[in-house]
């Protein structure tokens, strides 16, 4: 268990690195997720007959992280609350651009999601 | 000072007290979010928020203080976006029979997201430096900083507009997905990752672990393509 921590905290260290060297406008932790996910599709590969990424330790540690992921946002959730004023500041306009836009993006999204999968996936889900 | 006084002087300075009383919050909102079968308005990132808040309020303490507690779980979004990779991983197969919706759905609604927020605004008339940082209100903090940072925008506003947009996706998601009629989880939970980023992830993740995978790999592709467009857009169009 404390390898798979240990793990963890390599490819988001590998991840920040890369992307202070690079310059890139990604987060070093989006760029560690990358790392481990290779990892893990290199072992599934070498060693096709392994046991299932879940029930090695990083799959332990990976679902307890992502079991509690609200958790996580706490701490940033109570530090908006008193910029919550600034909200209003510019009149009711940046709620109603906040509401409007989430709906409009989510229904979007899910709609184009469904419309393409009905149309390019029946033929290998017979 | 009596001697309450002087205890509470001392704990309320020590990291442990207001990491105590962030998991404890976390944990009774949860609780009750159980309880409610998981129902969207007993969202337990919101209830923990406002408790805590609450309890900010009347103790008198600053959220300096607060974060030095609550640091300790904040840290931990870096390891678990990490750990975002098991469940890619896990679901592989069935991502990669879903990459044209994915990357459908990717664009179109990376692009209203963007174009939306902006345009209502535009509406309001509100100034420029505002809807910079309105702009990449649906990706995750450390990248919407930086965009808004990049077009002119105010990184703090920025974060505010995230926080707010991460919570209403959680919030909004299940009954609008419901009053659509879409079943598909993956459908559903790459629409939060794209529309709401972690927050909108962690909610996906309560309900259906394919809907948690799907949004996980849409919080990381929206991040990716708005913090590529946004600058290019504003470079284009403004």
């Amino acid at each position: 268990m404390l390898e798979a921590i240990v793990l963890i905290f390599l490819c988001q260290l590998a991840g920040e690195a890369a992307a202070r060297f690079l310059g890139l406008p990604i987060p070093g932790p989006v760029i560690g997720m990358v790392l481990l996910f290779i990892g893990l599709q290199l072992r599934r590969t070498w060693w096709p007959t392994s046991i299932a990424a879940v029930e090695i330790p990083v799959g332990v540690v990976a679902a307890f992280l992502l079991g509690h992921l609200s958790l996580l946002f706490v701490p940033a959730g109570v530090g908006i609350v008193s910029h919550i004023p600034t909200l209003t500041a510019h009149g009711i306009g940046l709620v109603v651009a906040l509401v409007v836009s989430t709906l409009l993006s989510l229904a979007v999204t899910a709609l184009v999601f469904a419309a393409l999968s009905r149309r390019f996936e029946r033929s290998d889900q017979p | 000072m009596t001697r309450i006084e002087t205890l509470w002087v001392y704990l309320s300075t020590q990291p442990l007290l207001w990491l105590t009383a962030t998991m404890a919050a976390y944990a009774m909102a949860d609780r009750l979010s159980r309880l409610s079968g998981r129902h969207p308005v007993v969202n337990s990132v919101l209830l923990a928020v406002i408790v805590l808040s609450i309890i900010l309020a009347m103790t008198g303490t600053d959220y300096r203080t607060y974060f030095e507690g609550a640091q300790f779980v904040h840290f931990l979004l870096g390891p678990a976006t990490v750990a975002l990779a098991v469940p890619l991983h896990q679901h592989w197969a069935l991502v990669k029979r879903s990459l044209v919706p994915i990357l459908g759905a990717l664009i179109a609604g990376s692009l209203t997201a963007v174009v939306s927020a902006v345009g209502i605004g535009m509406m309001f008339g509100m100034p420029r430096d505002v809807l910079a940082s309105l702009a990449p209100k649906s990706v995750t903090a450390a990248i919407a900083m930086g965009v808004a940072r990049e077009i002119g925008g105010e990184p703090s506003l920025t974060a505010t507009l995230v926080i707010t947009t991460g919570i209403l996706g959680a919030v909004m998601v299940t009954p609008l997905m419901n009053a659509m009629g879409l079943k598909d989880y993956r459908a559903r939970g790459f629409a939060a990752g794209v529309a709401s980023h972690g927050i909108g992830t962690a909610r996906a993740f309560q309900v259906d672990p394919v809907a948690g995978a799907f949004a996980g790999i849409a919080l990381g592709l929206n991040g990716l393509l708005t913090a590529l467009i946004v600058p290019a857009l504003v470079r284009w169009f403004w």
